[in-house]
Parts: C-alpha cells; sequence; structure tokens
C-alpha cells in the first residue's frame, strides 16, 4: 500500500490547559475526500489549521506527504486553503486573485495567463477574470477561492466549512459540484464541516471528533450504522439510546436487559463484553417498524427473534408529516418517547397512524448497534 | 397655504429655524467677513472702501510672509510623511501584537491628542532649551528640525487613530490566504495590508498636514528668529494693525486647510464614494 499522504502522530494542542486537539493520530491516503466533523468547539479547525501551518502543535507531529512540517510556515506548505470566509482578496481582481500564488513563485506570465484561464474554467467562472470581487455572489467568490487555491496544484487542499456560508440551494448544488471537482483533478481533499449531512455526502472517510478527542474515523456508511460510541451515534443522525446490561453473550448472539425498554434487545452477532456490563443499544428511528395494536392482542413475533424480544407496546403521541416520511414520537411503557421515521410509500400510508393510537413497536435483530461507551 | 409641518419635519418649525440660523451666524459669519474684507480696497480694516484682489498681490509679494509660507509647507511636509509612517507602524502594532505595556503605550499614545495644546508647547520649550538643544544657525531645511520634530509628536497619534480604526475592519483571513498561497511576510504586508489600509493612509495624511500646517501654539514655543512659519508670521503682523494683507494671508490659509480636509473625508469613505458613483 502506498505511504500515506497525511500523517498526524499524537497530536496535541494546547491553549493554556485546554486541549484543543487531545491526542489525535489519523492518516489519509492520495485521492481521499476526507471530513473533520464535530460540534463547534470540538477542535477540528485547529487540527486543519496546524495542517496548512497556522498553528503548530505541542506535542506530536504531522507528515505530509513523508515530510515532517511542524516548523515548515504555511507559505511553505505542499497544501492550499479555501477559507470559510474565503478570504478573496477585494482589492484584486479575479484573475489576479487566481494569479496571485503563481505571481509569487514567479511562473513566467504566458503561463500564467494560461493556467488562470485552465483553473477559472474548472470552477465555471470563465470570462469572469476581470470582475472584481465585490461583482460576484456568495457561490462565485467562493468558486474564485477554490480556483486560487487549485491552481497552486497542491498534494492536499484544506476546506474550512465550504459550504456553511451558502444558502440552501446553492449548498446542495455546490455539494455535487465540490465532488465533481475533486474527482476531475484527483487531488486529496480535507474538509472541516459541523454538518453531518455535508460529510456523509461528500465525504469517502469521516473523522468525528469531540472535545478536542478522535472519536470515530470510518466510511459515512459505517458511521451511520456501526458508531463506535454513544456521542457518534447521536452526533450522526437521530437515534434511540437505551442503557441496559448484557445478560446473554453467546458467539452468535448476544441480549440486552433494558429496564427503560421493559423489553429485551436481541442482537443476532456476538460482542466482546464481559457479562453483566453496562452498555447502550442504539436504534435508529427508521429501523422500527410500527404495527397495528388492540387491547388484549399477544405481541407480534419478528422472524429472527425469539420471543419476548425486540418488540414493545406503545401509544403514538406526536406526528410530524414531512411528505416523504411521516416522523412519529411513541410512549412506551417507562414513559420514555421513542422516535419512529415512517416512509410514506404510498399517498394514504400517513393516514395509517394517527396521535393516540396504540401500538407495536417492532425492529430485527440485525438493526440495533451494541455501544459499550 | 402650505401644510402644517410633520411629526419629524423639525426644520419647519420656528424654533429650531431660529437655532440653525443662530448657529451658523456664530460659526460661519466671521469667516465670512474675514473672506470679503480681504478685498477691502482700505489700509484700515474696519471701513468698506471698494473691491481690490490688491492685498492678495501684496501679501504674496512680501519676502518674509512668503519665506514663512515655504516654511511651513516644508515643515507639514515632512511632518506628514514621518507622521503617516509612524503612525501606521505603530497602529499596526497594537492592532496585531499583544504584549507588556500595551495598554500603557495606547495610552500615551493618545496623550498628545487630549493634552491641551499649550502644555505641549512649554513641554517643546523645555524640552529643547534642557534636554535636546536644537542647534542655532544649521542651513535650511535643518533648521526647523525642532519644530518638525514637535509637530511629528502631536500629528502622528492622529495616523495611528485612523489607521486602527481601518484596521479593526480587515478580515485577518485574507492574510492567512496570502501565505497559503506562498507570500512571506513582507509580500502580505504589501500586498494584502497596505492596499487595505490605503484608504485611512491618506486620510491620515491629510489630517497631519493640516494639522502641522495650521498649527500655531505648539510652534510658537518651539519657533526661533529665523524659523518663522505661517500662522506664527500672520500672527505678528496682527500684533502691528489688522490689514487687509492679513486677511488676504489668513484666506488663502484657510482654503488649504479645507481643502485638504475635504479631501481627507472624502478617502476616508470609499466605499460610500463608490455607492454614489453608483
Amino acid at each position: 500500500m502506498a505511504e500515506p499522504i497525511i500523517t498526524i502522530e499524537n497530536v496535541t494542542r494546547r491553549f493554556g490547559t485546554l486541549a484543543a486537539v487531545d491526542n489525535v493520530s489519523l492518516t489519509v491516503e492520495e485521492g481521499e475526500f476526507f471530513a473533520l466533523l464535530g460540534p463547534s468547539g470540538c477542535g477540528k479547525t485547529t487540527l486543519l489549521r496546524m495542517l496548512a501551518g497556522f498553528d503548530n502543535p505541542t506535542e506530536g507531529r504531522i507528515l505530509i506527504d513523508g515530510q515532517d512540517v511542524n516548523r515548515i510556515p504555511p507559505n511553505k506548505r505542499p497544501v492550499n486553503m479555501v477559507f470559510q470566509s474565503y478570504a478573496v482578496f477585494p482589492h484584486m481582481t479575479v484573475a489576479d486573485n487566481v494569479r496571485y500564488g503563481l505571481n509569487i513563485a514567479g511562473v513566467p506570465r504566458k503561463e500564467q495567463d494560461a493556467r488562470v484561464e485552465e483553473a477559472l474554467s474548472l470552477v465555471q467562472l470563465d470570462g469572469l477574470g476581470p470582475r472584481k470581487p465585490d461583482q460576484l455572489s456568495g457561490g462565485q467568490r467562493q468558486r474564485v477561492a477554490l480556483a486560487r487555491a487549485l491552481i497552486m496544484r497542491p498534494r492536499v487542499l484544506l476546506l474550512d466549512e465550504p459550504l456553511s456560508a451558502l444558502d440552501a440551494k446553492l449548498r446542495d448544488q455546490m455539494r455535487t459540484e465540490l465532488s465533481t471537482l475533486q474527482e476531475k483533478v484527483g487531488i486529496t481533499f480535507i474538509m472541516v464541516t459541523h454538518d453531518q449531512d455535508e460529510a456523509l455526502a461528500l465525504a469517502t472517510r469521516c473523522a468525528v471528533m469531540n472535545r478536542g478527542l478522535l472519536q470515530q474515523v470510518a466510511t459515512p456508511n459505517d458511521l451511520y450504522e456501526f458508531p463506535n460510541s454513544r456521542f457518534v451515534a447521536d452526533f450522526i443522525g437521530t437515534v434511540n439510546l437505551f442503557e441496559g446490561q448484557l445478560i446473554v453473550d453467546e458467539p452468535d448472539h448476544a441480549v440486552i436487559r433494558s429496564p427503560e425498554l421493559g423489553a429485551g434487545i436481541y442482537f443476532d452477532h456476538g460482542v466482546t463484553g464481559a457479562k453483566g456490563a453496562t452498555v447502550w443499544a442504539a436504534i435508529r428511528p427508521e429501523k422500527i417498524e410500527l404495527k397495528k395494536r388492540t387491547e388484549g392482542d399477544t405481541a407480534p413475533k419478528m422472524d429472527d427473534t425469539p420471543e419476548g424480544n425486540n418488540v414493545v407496546p406503545g401509544i403514538i403521541r406526536q406526528e410530524v408529516y414531512l411528505g416523504s416520511e411521516s416522523t412519529y414520537e411513541v410512549e412506551i411503557e417507562s414513559g420514555r418517547r421513542v422516535k419512529v421515521t415512517r416512509s410514506n410509500l404510498t399517498r394514504w400510508d400517513q393516514e395509517d397512524f394517527a396521535i393516540g393510537e396504540a401500538v407495536w413497536l417492532a425492529w430485527h435483530a440485525c438493526s440495533p448497534a451494541m455501544l459499550q461507551s | 397655504m402650505s401644510q402644517a409641518p410633520g411629526p419629524l419635519e423639525y426644520l419647519r418649525r420656528w424654533p429650531l429655524r431660529a437655532w440653525v440660523t443662530g448657529v451658523a451666524v456664530f460659526l460661519y459669519a466671521p469667516l465670512i467677513s474675514l473672506i470679503v474684507f480681504s478685498f477691502n480696497d482700505s489700509k484700515r480694516n474696519v471701513v468698506w472702501q471698494g473691491f481690490t484682489f490688491k492685498y492678495y498681490g501684496k501679501a504674496l509679494t512680501d519676502e518674509s510672509l512668503l519665506t514663512a509660507l515655504s516654511n511651513s509647507l516644508t515643515i507639514a511636509l515632512i511632518v506628514t510623511l514621518v507622521s503617516v509612517v509612524l503612525g501606521a507602524l505603530s497602529a499596526v502594532l497594537l492592532w496585531r501584537f499583544r504584549f507588556p505595556g500595551k495598554t500603557a503605550l495606547e495610552g500615551a499614545l493618545s496623550l498628545p491628542i487630549v493634552v491641551p495644546e499649550i502644555c505641549m508647547g512649554v513641554a517643546m520649550l523645555v524640552f529643547f532649551a534642557k534636554v535636546l538643544p536644537w542647534p542655532v544657525g544649521m542651513p535650511w531645511p535643518f533648521n526647523l528640525g525642532a519644530i518638525i520634530i514637535s509637530h511629528v509628536s502631536f500629528c502622528f497619534p492622529f495616523v495611528t487613530v485612523v489607521v486602527r480604526a481601518r484596521l479593526a475592519s480587515f478580515n485577518r483571513e485574507l492574510e492567512e490566504a496570502a501565505k497559503d498561497l506562498g507570500a512571506g511576510e513582507w509580500r502580505t504586508f504589501r500586498d494584502i495590508l497596505i492596499p487595505h489600509i490605503a484608504p485611512s493612509l491618506v486620510a491620515g495624511a491629510l489630517l497631519a498636514f493640516t494639522l502641522s500646517l495650521d498649527d500655531f501654539v505648539i510652534t510658537f514655543f518651539t519657533a526661533g528668529p529665523d524659523t518663522v512659519t505661517f500662522p506664527v508670521k500672520v500672527y505678528s503682523m496682527v500684533r502691528f494693525s489688522v490689514t487687509p494683507e492679513v486677511n488676504a494671508a489668513s484666506t488663502m490659509l484657510m482654503v488649504l486647510t479645507v481643502l485638504a480636509t475635504f479631501l481627507a473625508l472624502r478617502f476616508q469613505n470609499p466605499a460610500k464614494d463608490l455607492a454614489e458613483r453608483g
């Protein structure tokens, strides 16, 4: 396997006593679209700034292309950055903005012109070279920032919250464009974002951070379906978390008893945990089925689950119709409310369940994720 | 018949009209009479005799008045250059860095702005008498050194204030973007920071120029017999008699000052300018 383009080794950055980035280690491979994801203040921007060279680790080291860059200033690093505010130079024309880096590098004027034109057409700003930044829209200014960074042919392009300043429609469009662009230029992208949708949609791999600590590094799919902690499960998407004790731990199945839920949670896989340990089950709202219930009913049985597990009775307390789907809040016996999402497969589906109705909540043995922390 | 004034049309109510008129009279009437009587064809200043440009000609051929004017302009020019460099650098220093004694330095910088001019003048007199005696009889323009130094000391804080205000609106990411694209400290300063603060540099320069050009009090204490500036010269002329020549000279100084102030204001609001031009 090729050497990773970026290696972060035990990097810590302290501001006073506070560790903004706390002993983070990760690698990024060539050609990846990597996302640093986390709530604000989690240290993701600090980490990005250390890659760019605007900040230095208190401990640990960063390698770019195998080279230790700790003492290398930002203007000497083979990375370029697209800033959150875009930082387009207001007193220069679009072309001069894009040209700026080449100018400093001493690239001959002829070559500059050709590369500026190429870069502008790459971000679909053909012909806007003579404009001043204040004559551009927010989306266009971002494209200028992209062109200005990409023209340097960096080894890695760093993007700081690239879509946060755009309005919703434009954000969707730029999201698609960013990933097309990345495929076209083949440069490694590292993006910082607090928006999980953005990260899931764009990234080939994500690192989730919280309070300076790296929580999980995985593909978007794995982050959503196989989170490794309550924080990740809760941060990515919506989730129902139930605390319980591990009471059965066999090689091919496991059961959690959760007093809060009032039923067993059956898993179709074994786990590496001590029997009796406190663990958590994470169940996504769309993985829970709603079934009609009448007084005196026997609980339905899921075909892959032994009786008495993965089924609980409840009453619908809230319904929100979202068009493509409806979300419900179902109160179970302990008083706890469980979130359930149901796709509206036909035009009448949302009328199947109403507020106040008695229902069964049921899920398959492969649906919940077991979390040990 | 016009309608009754609306609730916010204060200018159509008589008390405010009277007030505005009063302000205008007391502010501008003296200046206007100064200008009007500079065209008075009379040796005595108080009685109107007829229109003439004679005293402008006289003022412009008065050897000592011209020397004073050229002294003033030379001083103002040098003071402006030094103040802009010093003021801009101290503004950047205070904006960019945190260091022990920063608050003290900020306070010290605003001192020349708030200290009464007469105190500054006396202080300068003592300074140049006891601490740094400026050699007498130096060739022009070195004989103006003491005045230049004293002017710089009260002019550059004004430049600092103006430049700092402009720096407050600077987006630090612009600087980082330049460095990210390969620029070193100096290029970043030249290519990114200077263009951003340029309007405030021009405004500060014109402010310093005006302040230096028409300063009387501090100059009076630091000027020697062979280093008379324009305002000091006008003052000495007035002590003999207020002739229309004094009026003519004052009018010219006033026009020069107003022009510089006007330009300073225009450069301080480039955005507004742009909007006006469409």
